[in-house]
């Protein structure tokens, strides 16, 4: 009874995952198998090969070559109905969020989503999640019996915890019956779209805003902050979606990931979304009217107060020199 | 264009929560309830692509009693009809129970198009429409951020990560799970609210649909989250705070 880790190729999440994988296998007393997914999927599983793994599976058919959720659920639950794993795991990704909760309603079974933390009780793996925008944790246990599906929330593990094998691990190849006709939806070439210029990554110092700047007439209140700090103006994903600032200055897991040397979150209650796109700042400070937004449990120094009384202070003070 | 927008109706983003007494979920009493805001979009949409093209828009919901305002709500936005199915069972069911409760609703009747919002506010699964689409056994795509319907089909571009998009065609009957943002949401004008009071909401219950409420999976304990990180919490006026983050800033973290 393996764990039976479905690897994203190319995808950072998907060492996460395997490195969630190992950890729950072995407290489980069991292996991990890794499967790689896809057309011409060798190089891959050869890679993932390198990990300390039972095996990888390599699941390898023309009409994998670009995703769709109606191919990758007809192979995978081939495979599952073969291997019969205890668990399948996957990294948290756009694409699984696509049809691991398909794959898993097609074997009658629940998908425990977004793993920030798994551990094993009574011999079962418990799994912990964020329900509530980040402001609750939940224990999440699987009904009934047969694999239990769960996927590993971004960051929540770290990819270079991916213990190695002693020695190449086998791979071995699995094969699959799946007929185009079988599948329903027809992905076109993926594209990005211009860019404003805006490369936040770059950034030394941020200023964020979130929901609580309320509209885009008072988006001066933080310009006129991130000028005395020489910051960069970045928003969360509801600031955006209301077209109060432009896509580029996004920060968070649909947006761009920053590392500053100091991020300030405006209004930000700090969902995990918005949180994996900026947790490695190096000084994070949150000025928040709620005292139990979920971003005062990551940032360094927290102001619970109304922001338009607290950034011009602070803008002020920063004019004193 | 026969299409079916989801609802659930959510506890307000403003709400302070708390663990109810049976440990699993927050104290429903205290909390005032709202249109889950990522399913507004969705409802949007429907409306929109109604007024493209003709057809009909139905709000449908699994929800308690209470989830009967915001399928109002939808009706007074230009909905046609509703949809309540009703159990308090369904204030924190699984996915795949109010998955299964929709799709039996639904696939009585024809249907063309089933929306969606990405996830909800509360359980933040971001799973029922994916898991709706199986049931109903129709094509799906997600995270999508606009819909191009054309005869027997559509075109619709969907989100990937870190910037990059898609675009794919499916056949109709499908289902969209429609990403925030996609479009600007309307108000309910005096004279939709006044309208959608006589516009009919038909009420079923998980009986009478067939469907079990058997969890798939299960809530051991709700808790508020623990600190990671140390935080100092500066107290103080306005300006008193930005003195000393200021000088924290420069003395302590040296940033600045």
């Amino acid at each position: 009874m393996s764990v039976l880790l479905i690897a994203e190729r190319g995808h950072k999440m998907s060492w996460e995952a395997l490195a969630a994988a190992q950890q729950l296998a072995s407290a489980l007393g069991s292996e991990v198998k890794a499967v790689a997914i896809g057309a011409g999927v060798a190089e891959y599983a050869d890679e993932l090969a390198g990990a300390k793994v039972a095996e990888v599976l390599a699941v390898d058919h023309e009409l994998l070559a670009a995703y769709t959720p109606d191919g990758f659920t007809l192979a995978l639950a081939q495979l599952i109905e073969q291997e019969k794993p205890a668990v399948v795991l996957f990294p948290h990704t756009y694409q699984v969020r696509d049809y691991a909760p398909k794959l898993a309603t097609k074997m009658g079974k629940a998908f425990l989503s977004d793993a920030t933390a798994m551990r094993v009780e009574d011999g079962r793996p418990v799994f912990v999640r964020q329900l509530f925008q980040g402001k609750m944790n939940a224990d999440v246990v699987a009904e009934g019996d047969g694999p239990v599906f769960a996927s590993v929330q971004a960051s929540a593990y770290r990819a270079d915890a991916v213990e190695k094998g002693e020695a190449k691990a086998p791979v071995r190849a699995v094969a699959v019956t799946l007929d185009a006709s079988e599948i329903r939806t027809k992905p076109l070439e993926p594209f990005q779209e211009t860019k404003g210029g805006v490369d936040l990554t770059a950034a030394e110092r941020i200023v964020s805003v979130g929901r609580g700047i309320q509209g885009p007439e008072n988006l001066p209140v933080a310009e006129k902050l991130a000028a005395a700090l020489g910051a960069e103006i970045a928003g969360s994903r509801p600031v955006i979606d209301n077209g109060w600032l432009p896509l580029e200055r996004q920060v968070g897991s649909s947006g761009q990931v920053v590392t500053p040397k100091l991020y300030l979150a405006l209004g930000i209650s700090g969902a995990i979304q918005h949180v994996v796109g900026m947790k490695g700042a190096q000084t994070i400070v949150a000025i928040n009217k709620d005292d139990s937004a979920p971003i005062f449990e990551i940032a360094d120094y927290g102001i619970v107060g109304d922001l338009f009384e607290v950034a011009p202070a602070l803008t002020e003070e920063l004019g004193k020199g | 264009m026969n299409i079916f927008v989801c609802l659930k109706q959510t506890a307000a983003r403003d709400s302070a929560l708390r663990v109810a007494a049976s440990g699993d979920w927050v104290d429903d009493a205290d909390l005032s309830h709202e249109m889950n805001e990522p399913d507004a979009f969705a409802l949007e949409e429907a409306l929109r692509l109604k007024e493209e093209h003709g057809g009909e828009v139905v709000a449908v919901s699994a929800g308690p009693a209470r989830a009967a305002s915001t399928i109002r709500e939808a009706l007074a936005k230009g909905a046609d009809r509703g949809i309540l199915i009703e159990d308090d069972a369904f204030a924190d069911s699984d996915p795949l129970v109010t998955a299964r409760a929709l799709a039996a609703a639904i696939a009585k009747e024809p249907h063309d198009l089933v929306l969606t919002g990405l996830q909800s506010d509360d359980a933040g699964f971001g799973q029922v429409g994916v898991i709706l689409a199986e049931l109903l056994g129709v094509p799906h795509a997600t995270i999508i951020m606009q819909i191009v319907a054309s005869d027997g089909g559509l075109k619709v571009k969907r989100e990937l990560e870190a910037g990059w998009f898609q675009h794919v065609e499916m056949p109709l009957p499908a289902l969209l799970a429609i990403q925030s943002g996609i479009n600007k949401v309307r108000y309910a004008t005096l004279m939709g609210i006044k309208k959608a009071k006589s516009k009919p909401m038909a009420r079923l219950t998980p009986a009478e649909l067939g469907v079990s409420l058997e969890p798939a999976q299960r809530i051991l304990k709700l808790y508020a989250p623990q600190k990671s990180k140390q935080t100092v919490m500066l107290e103080g006026s306005p300006q008193e705070q930005a003195k000393q983050l200021v000088e924290k800033l420069r003395f302590e973290a040296r940033v600045l």
